[in-house]
């Protein structure tokens, strides 16, 4: 009897999340739907809901029509480069601020790379989108990769991860004569496994994502990323070609969710983690 | 001391690169803003006029400026409720141990790694006003058919709805972590005591997830105040008339497409100091137990 009850009550709970997983999947599954329509199927009166033979030939045209291979090839170099060099950044801070006698000026170093929280872009915006021009950096992948090296989130993540780590293995270390960054590279790092790819992740899915920045600071063509591909699709016609400009949503969204997927074990533990006190 | 390294230079060799990006990119032009906001700055950049708090004073008494501001308002309430209710909610529902419930928390968190450009412009295809579904629907069932390209109420609403939708995964990923760091006979010692399943979640986990939710509460209002501009740009660029033409959007308005330097840096002060009240909190009441910004 018992069990019974409990048998039902867990097919509710199998109704409730299929409900849930619904919302949070039903508009891209429509977008999916579209992308493999043409045109007039699109405009069909009520919806169809059968997905149409269109795909291959839309992700052409999308393709072709606002060089989007030359706009994920930046993205994909843009994000791959920003997540490496803020996680490899963090890593050296926290390295520093964790496993060495106190020196002077500790503390003041710290709170400037906290205070990255509170000057996210568009507090300074017009002020460095100025020293871009100053530099000549405007239109370069310069300008939309080294102003983001530097990372508070990731510095305050392995500072807190490495004060978990018993201090009898660098003490060891020390003792066979391992110095510091030999200590790094073969003890620590290893160790920190879950962080390194959830922080990876994060920030590749934060750098392919971002918009307003690379809207600013690239002109040419040549130069734009993903996200203004979305933009431009839209703008390429006075009537809005559905069928095509999702399909190339598809192919712009695609790589950060295969990056999540494959790293949301490391990620779900790392956050987990980070939120013990 | 114990486990460290006796070093005196390395640490600081260590900590230079992060420091100069810091102070190059972040620090200095921060401090130019504030110079640049009290200077008219004339188009082409090569004159520039002192007008001491002229710009200031323009934010305060434009009527432009301050229906922009209560629009963010708005905007950000609808969203941060909207978004933080729900995911909390579906969060629960997934912290059940269920057979299978791997493969529904993959498809709760995904949008996670959704941009809100694209967000936005998956929503602006389900409310397209001939052909989208929702569109449909709406007709179907209510007899209206409104055209949020036209309608600035309905325009605001079609964007909190895309804009609340993108952070569910987001929050959601949060609110489990923190449901499942709750230790179980917590939960059982509350329900031996008689408590409903109701009062248990009122008064026992909502409590212990209080700093997560208030983690939560911290990043949802930085995205709906900041990285929303997306989202905009591609569903309804600011309109229609304005309705939807929230800070960070008429900051890129006037600092670049107008090119009124000057006024923008001033707006940008504005924003310094809205982002700044917002991490203190963080800092003061959140503190050190949760991160990822």
């Amino acid at each position: 009897m018992t069990h019974r009850v409990s048998r039902s009550r867990s097919l509710g709970q199998h109704a409730l999340l299929l409900g849930c997983v619904s919302i949070t999947c039903f508009p891209v599954l429509y977008a999916l739907l579209i992308s493999t329509f043409d045109f007039q199927q699109v405009f069909i009166y009520p919806p169809r809901l059968i997905p149409g033979m269109s795909l291959l030939e839309n992700v052409g045209l999308a393709w072709s029509k606002v060089n989007l291979g030359r706009l994920l090839t930046n993205s994909l170099a843009i994000s791959i480069s920003v997540a490496l060099g803020k996680t490899l950044l963090s890593i050296l801070a926290a390295f520093a601020f964790t496993y060495f006698r106190d020196f002077p000026g500790k503390n003041l170093l710290f709170v400037v790379i906290l205070i990255t929280h509170m000057l996210p872009l568009p507090v300074r915006i017009v002020s460095t989108f100025q020293l871009m021009d100053t530099l000549n950096w405007v239109n370069t992948y310069y300008a939309l990769t080294i102003p983001f090296f530097a990372s508070a989130t990731g510095t305050l993540l392995f500072r807190q991860f490495f004060l978990t780590v018993p201090a009898s293995l660098s003490d060891a270390a020390r003792i066979d004569g391992a110095g510091p960054m030999r200590f790094l590279t073969r003890i620590l790092l290893p160790l920190s496994y879950n962080n390194l790819v959830a922080l990876f992740m994060v920030e590749f899915v934060y750098m392919w994502n971002e918009y307003l920045w690379p809207l600013i600071v690239t002109t040419s063509n040549e130069m734009r990323v993903a996200q203004i591909g979305i933009k431009m699709l839209v703008a390429t016609d006075a009537q809005a070609e559905w069928n095509v400009i999702m399909a190339g949503v598809i192919l712009v969204m695609l790589p950060p969710l295969v990056i999540l997927l494959l790293t949301q074990n490391h990620f779900m533990r790392s956050v987990t983690f980070g939120q013990e006190k | 001391m114990e486990g460290r390294f006796p070093n005196r230079t390395l640490p600081y060799v260590l900590i230079f690169p992060s420091i100069a990006i810091v102070a190059i990119f972040l620090i200095l032009p921060s401090l130019q803003a504030l110079y640049l906001s009290f200077f008219e700055v004339s188009p082409f950049g090569n004159r520039r006029i002192f007008v001491g708090l002229g710009n200031f004073r323009e934010i305060l008494t434009s009527e432009a400026y301050r229906s922009s501001l209560r629009l963010s308002l708005v905007f950000a309430v609808a969203v941060v409720v909207l978004s933080m209710s729900v995911s909390l909610g579906m969060a629960v529902l997934a912290n059940k141990p269920l057979r299978g419930i791997g493969f529904y928390r993959t498809f709760l968190l995904w949008p996670y790694a959704l941009s809100p450009a694209v967000a936005g412009i998956v929503w602006a295809l389900l409310f397209e006003p001939s052909s989208g579904l929702m569109t449909y629907l709406l007709r179907l069932t209510t007899g209206l058919s409104p055209n949020w390209m036209m309608n600035a109420n309905y325009a605001l609403l079609v964007i909190i709805l895309a804009a609340a939708w993108k952070m569910l995964g987001f929050n959601i990923v949060f609110f489990l972590a923190g449901l499942q760091n709750i230790p179980d006979e917590m939960v059982e010692a509350a329900q031996m005591d008689g408590a409903s399943r109701r009062q248990t979640f009122w008064r026992v986990i909502f409590p212990i997830l209080s700093p997560m939710t208030f983690f939560l509460f911290i990043m949802n209002s930085l995205y709906a105040f900041f990285e929303v501009f997306g989202l905009i740009d591609v569903m309804t660029q600011g309109g229609p008339g304005g309705g939807t033409e929230v800070l960070i959007y008429k900051l890129y308005q006037d600092g670049f497409i107008s090119i009124r330097w000057g006024y923008a840096s001033a707006q940008s002060i504005v924003l310094f100091i809205l982002v700044s009240a917002l991490t203190l909190l963080q800092f003061r009441y959140a503190g050190r137990r949760v991160f990822y910004a």
